[in-house]
C-alpha cells in the first residue's frame, strides 16, 4: 500500500470526518465534491457520531490474503444515526450472536498489515453496544 | 438510427485453458463468429475485458486483438464495465452500426483468469467494488452478495433451499451445454453442504474462475440478405444504467436499481412487454443474484424470486426459462466474456440451434449483464426475423 494512498483517507478512517452539504444537509462519507441530492458543491466538515443499527451482515470464511489470519470474520453494513451507511467488520461479539437490527458503535482498530515489512493500516470496526 | 442484426456468433469451450493465452482464447472465439456469419472482413471491433492488466499483465487489447485476428488497422477498442464489460462491448458495437459509422462490427469479450492464483483473482475481481470503503475493510464479492442474500432472507423469508434451487437448475441446464466449464449436475444438499465461502453462500452458490471468450458479428438489418447462413436475429432493445459502486450507498439491498432501469429502457425501446420474452439470460454470479435480478427485471414480484425458483418457474420448461445456457454458475464466468456469451445463447435459442436445451417457439430473448454488486447493468432484447 502506497503511503500517500493510505494517508489521504485518514480523516475518514481515523476521525470519521464526513461532509455535510450546506444546501440540503446530505451527509457524504467519504466526502464528495458535489452533492448527489441537490447538486450544490459546498460541504462543511461533519464528524459522525459513529453509532447505528446493523442492516445486514455476513461471515466471510474465504478471505483475501490481507485478512487470511482473521477468517472467519463478520462483515456488516450499519446505518449510522447520522444518516450514512458504512461497511466494516463486526468485532467483539461471537459470530453466532450477530443479529440484524442490533445496535453497534464504531471503534478505531487495526484493519490489515501490508505484508511483513509494510505499514499497519488502521480504520474502523463495528463493536456491539451492550 | 439503423436497425441492426446479429449475423454470427462464436464461443469456445470454457474452463481452465492452461495451453491458451488471452490472445489465442479471444481469436479462436472471434474466428468462429466470423466463420458463422460468412463475412470476409470486419470494419471495427469492441472487446469487453474487465482486467487483463491484473490477470495477465496486458492492457491495450484493441491493438493486440485486431492484429492477431488478422484485421490490420481497423478501429478496435477495449471497453470496461467490470463484469458487464461484454454487455457494454455489445452495446458499443450496436451503437456503432446503428449510427452508420461502420457496417460489419465484431463485439467480443474475453478474460484469462487462471494465470494468477486464487488470491490474485480475488484481488482483481474486488477492484469492481469500492476499493477504499468496501474492500479495504475486508469485503469480497461473495461477501457483498451474501450481504444482499441476508437482507433478502430477512425481508422476504427467502430460504437457503431456494438459493440452492438456482444452482441446481443452472447446473442442470449447463449439463446440456457442451461449452460449459462445469457441465455436472448437483443437488440442493450438494449446494447447501458445500464449503462455506461467505455465510449464507457456499462454494456452490458462487460462479467459478474461468478462461474463455465469446464473439458476435453485427451488421445493418438491410444488409442481412448477403449473409443467409442462419435465421437473422435483430437487436430490438438496449438498456444501460448505473448505480453506486458501493452496495452500502443504496437505499435497498434487496433489489437492483440499475437492472430495473436498464430493463425498462430496453423493453420500452423494443416496444415489448415482459410477457413477450420467451427466455432470459441473467447475471447469476451468485445464486442470490439470479433471484434478485429476476425480481428487479419484473418477472416476479419482490420476494417471489425464491419461491419461483423453487417451483420450477425458471427451468427450461417453466413459465420463463432463465439461464438455459447454465448461467455463469455452470457455464463459467470469464468476467469480460460473460455478456457476449449471454448474447450467444439468446441468438442460438432464437435460431433454434440450442440442441438438448432448445426452447420451443423462442421468438424474443433478453440478456441481463451486471457489473460489480449491481453498479452497472446492460439489458438487451433480441428478436428472430
Amino acid at each position: 500500500m502506497f503511503p500517500s494512498r493510505y494517508w489521504r483517507e485518514i480523516p475518514h478512517r481515523y476521525r470519521l470526518e464526513a461532509g455535510k452539504c450546506t444546501g440540503c444537509g446530505f451527509v457524504a462519507f467519504p466526502r464528495r465534491l458535489v452533492c448527489p441530492q441537490c447538486g450544490q458543491r459546498e460541504f462543511e466538515t461533519f464528524k459522525l457520531k459513529g453509532e447505528g443499527e446493523l442492516l445486514t451482515y455476513t461471515v466471510i470464511h474465504v478471505g483475501p490474503s490481507a485478512f487470511v489470519d482473521d477468517t472467519p470474520y463478520a462483515l456488516g453494513i450499519v446505518k449510522m444515526d447520522d444518516g450514512v451507511n458504512i461497511t466494516a467488520q463486526i468485532s467483539d461479539i461471537g459470530l453466532d450472536n450477530i443479529e440484524v437490527g442490533g445496535r453497534y458503535k464504531i471503534e478505531f482498530r487495526k484493519i490489515q498489515s501490508d505484508g511483513h515489512s509494510g505499514i499497519h493500516a488502521y480504520g474502523y470496526k463495528f463493536i456491539p453496544i451492550r | 438510427m439503423r436497425d441492426v442484426a446479429v449475423i454470427g456468433v462464436g464461443m469456445n469451450k470454457w474452463g481452465e485453458l492452461w495451453d491458451m493465452s488471452i490472445r489465442d482464447i479471444f481469436t479462436e472465439a472471434a474466428l468462429k463468429a466470423i466463420d458463422d456469419s460468412g463475412v470476409d472482413h470486419i470494419d471495427a471491433m469492441y472487446i469487453g475485458c474487465m482486467s487483463s492488466g491484473l490477470f495477465v499483465g496486458q492492457e491495450h487489447l484493441g491493438s493486440l486483438m485486431a492484429d492477431y485476428l488478422g484485421q490490420g488497422n481497423i478501429p478496435a477498442s477495449r471497453v470496461e464495465s467490470a463484469c458487464c464489460s461484454g454487455g457494454l462491448a455489445f452495446r458499443s458495437a450496436y451503437m456503432d452500426v446503428a449510427s452508420g459509422m461502420n457496417d460489419i462490427v465484431l463485439a467480443g469479450g474475453v478474460e484469462k483468469m487462471t494465470d494468477v492464483g486464487g488470491d490474485g483473482a480475488t484481488y482483481a475481481l474486488a477492484t469492481a467494488a469500492d476499493g477504499e470503503y468496501e474492500v479495504y475493510n475486508g469485503a469480497t464479492f461473495p461477501g457483498l452478495y451474501a450481504l444482499m442474500a441476508r437482507a433478502h432472507m430477512e425481508r422476504y423469508g427467502t430460504t437457503r433451499k431456494q438459493l440452492a434451487e438456482v444452482a441446481v437448475k443452472n447446473h442442470d441446464n449447463g449439463s446440456k451445454n457442451p461449452l460449459a466449464q462445469f457441465p455436472f449436475k448437483t443437488t440442493v444438499d450438494g449446494v447447501i453442504n458445500a464449503v462455506m465461502v461467505a455465510d449464507p453462500l457456499t462454494l456452490m452458490d458462487c460462479s467459478p474462475i474461468t478462461d474463455g471468450a465469446a464473439a458476435v458479428i453485427l451488421c445493418p438489418a438491410d444488409m442481412i440478405g448477403k449473409y443467409k447462413n442462419h435465421p437473422a436475429v435483430k437487436i430490438i432493445g438496449s438498456g444501460h444504467a448505473t448505480d453506486s459502486i458501493a452496495l452500502h450507498s443504496r437505499d435497498d439491498f434487496t433489489s437492483l436499481k440499475a437492472t430495473e432501469i436498464a430493463g425498462k429502457k430496453a423493453l420500452q425501446m423494443a416496444g415489448k412487454k415482459l410477457s413477450d420474452i420467451n427466455l432470459c439470460e441473467v447475471h447469476d454470479c451468485f445464486t442470490i443474484a439470479e433471484i434478485v435480478v429476476t425480481e428487479s427485471l419484473g418477472f416476479f414480484e419482490p420476494g417471489q424470486g425464491g419461491p419461483a425458483a423453487e417451483a420450477g418457474d425458471t427451468r427450461i420448461d417453466g413459465k420463463i426459462p432463465i439461464n438455459t445456457s447454465g448461467g455463469l454458475k455452470s457455464k463459467g464466468h470469464p468476467v469480460g466474456a460473460t455478456g457476449i456469451a449471454q448474447i450467444y445463447e439468446v441468438v442460438s435459442q432464437l435460431r433454434g440451434e440450442s440442441g438438448e436445451r432448445q426452447i420451443k417457439n423462442a421468438k424474443v430473448g433478453m440478456a441481463q449483464n451486471m457489473g460489480g454488486s449491481g453498479g452497472s447493468t446492460l439489458v438487451h432484447i433480441l428478436e428472430v426475423i
